[in-house]
């Protein structure tokens, strides 16, 4: 208990950092996946490649190295100096919008091919029929496994203790420092992320329960 | 058009057609411009120069980086058995008939779910010391992967027995048999069977996992790559090196990602007859 209460301001500033990091990557991670998913079912073959491609690479790598690319090498390039915390959230946002992508592609196509036909039938473009007609319905099918991905990024916001971000999972290093237990800290964060992530886990749950319920009368009566 | 997604566009007219080359010929120009700016800035900071791309002919960095490659496919392969026999035993433990063995294992598939795998591997490499207990770099790294990759496998192991049709293990028990052969018998191989593409897409992750064993210094690829990079004597090659190490990388998940694939068109195929076909077998 000592370890929590001597420190408080310590891991104060760390979960802090940890919700900012959390928090600009979801919104871009959100608006740069639904963007790539968009491009994934447009009618421009370039955009499909670009978009495939995008999630094929980002998918397959490590999300270490991809932040080891932003924190090591992109300094090197000496483009503009960006802080480490702008640079992790770059690459958190990059790495989370393949997977925000592939989510959203699954629940364009849980949407009953009646529903685009229909769109069309009545004149609407790819554009209009996408934004008016298929994303609303997809929402349904989209937010519980999107909530998952967004679970793995705050999960995943502790990579970034490694290229100096302040953030919760690099607190062992001033708890040495100063003398406390580690391991005692580390549960303590450990802790941490389970009062973090159990709210959005249940909220997931129940989301999960009612829509699945409610989607299946959908489909029955569009068919 | 032949895309699946076709059906949320008409087949483009002539001036659609124009429209969408146009569209597409601005996403190339986009795209092209991204990457020759990319490029641009690589050249102009000397990372295509001679000099820094001159360690990949030294015949002892190549066995660095070989060695690196091989502890971590060690981490992988190590990380991938335990886990598997974790997500087992875990996965038995939840549809337990005895409901303290149940709490048990939800409580501990549930724990490490939660908890980001680096906190784990830092518990166990920075923390175990404070208790006087030394785990070597490679053990943090296991048991990391053991614990997180093995609770999620729990969860795929569970969901996918409890997705085998009720009549084939009430079937089972029509025949005598007890539980642990309706299990064995009956429920396990018809759900690994169903869900073996999702089992190796979980082994993917975990093998990107592996590479967190970079922020504990354990000397895997990725460690390699960085004490390489910042080797003075070969000219800090950091870029040069992290896209060699990146290629391995993506190259190792491809092929891991394309078995699940196959695992999975071939589970589809069969899919139609899975039940004639275990009623044969059995």
């Amino acid at each position: 208990m000592n370890v929590l209460i001597d420190n408080l301001g310590e891991f104060g500033t760390r979960f802090l950092g940890t919700i900012e990091l959390f928090v600009l990557s979801a919104i871009a991670s959100l608006i740069l996946g639904t963007v790539l998913a968009a491009m994934r079912v447009s009618p421009v073959p370039a955009m499909r490649v670009t978009a495939t491609a995008y999630v094929t690479l980002l998918r397959n790598t490590p999300l270490t190295l991809v932040m080891f690319f932003f924190a090591l090498g992109f300094p090197r390039l000496e483009i503009v100096d960006l802080s480490y915390f702008t640079l992790a959230v770059v690459a958190l946002s990059l790495y989370t919008a393949a997977f925000v992508c592939e989510t959203v592609r699954a629940g364009i196509s849980t949407v009953p091919p009646g529903q685009a036909e229909a769109a069309r039938a009545l004149g609407f473009g790819f554009g209009q029929s996408l934004s008016l007609v298929i994303l609303p319905q997809a929402i349904r099918a989209v937010v519980p496994p999107l909530t998952s991905v967004q679970i793995a990024l705050i999960k995943n916001t502790t990579v970034a203790a490694g290229f100096s971000v302040v953030e919760a999972g690099g607190i062992y290093s001033t708890l040495s420092e100063r003398g406390y237990s580690t391991l005692v800290g580390l549960l303590w964060v450990a802790l941490g992320f389970i009062v973090l992530i159990t709210p959005m886990t249940l909220l997931q749950r129940s989301l999960e329960r009612r829509w699945s319920a409610s989607s299946g009368g959908v489909r029955v009566g569009a068919r | 058009m032949s895309a699946p997604t076709a059906v949320l566009f008409d087949v483009p007219g002539p001036k659609a057609r124009a429209r969408n080359g146009a569209l597409g010929v601005v996403a190339v120009i986009v795209v092209a411009a991204l990457l020759a700016f990319i490029i641009a800035r690589l050249a102009a900071t000397g990372q295509f120069d001679g000099a820094v791309w001159e360690w990949i002919l030294y015949e002892n960095i190549q066995l660095a980086l070989l060695e690196g490659l091989g502890n971590t496919l060690r981490a992988f392969a190590a990380g991938a058995v335990l886990a598997l026999v974790f997500g087992a035993v875990f996965a038995l433990g939840r549809l337990s008939d005895h409901a303290w063995v149940r709490g048990i294992s939800t409580g501990v598939v549930e724990f490490f779910r939660a908890v980001p795998l680096v906190v784990l591997m830092f518990i166990f490499y920075f923390g175990m010391p404070s208790v006087g207990v030394t785990v070597s770099t490679f053990t943090a790294v296991v048991v990391g992967l053991t614990l997180y990759n093995g609770s999620v496998l729990a969860e795929i192991f569970r969901s996918g027995v409890q997705a085998v049709p009720r009549g084939q293990s009430e079937a089972a028990y029509a025949l005598g048999m007890r539980k642990s052969a309706v299990m064995r018998f009956v429920l396990l191989p018809q759900a690994v069977r169903s869900m073996l593409p999702t089992i190796v897409s979980q082994l993917v992750v975990l093998l990107k996992d592996s590479a967190l064993g970079f922020l504990i210094l354990y000397p895997e690829l990725l460690y390699q790559a960085r004490v390489l990079g910042s080797s003075g004597q070969l000219g800090r090659p950091l870029l040069p090196v992290a896209f060699v190490v990146a290629i391995v990388y993506i190259t190792l998940c491809l092929l891991l990602t394309a078995l699940a694939t196959y695992l999975e068109r071939r589970t589809r195929r069969s899919a139609a007859a899975p039940a004639v076909e275990e009623a044969a077998a059995g």
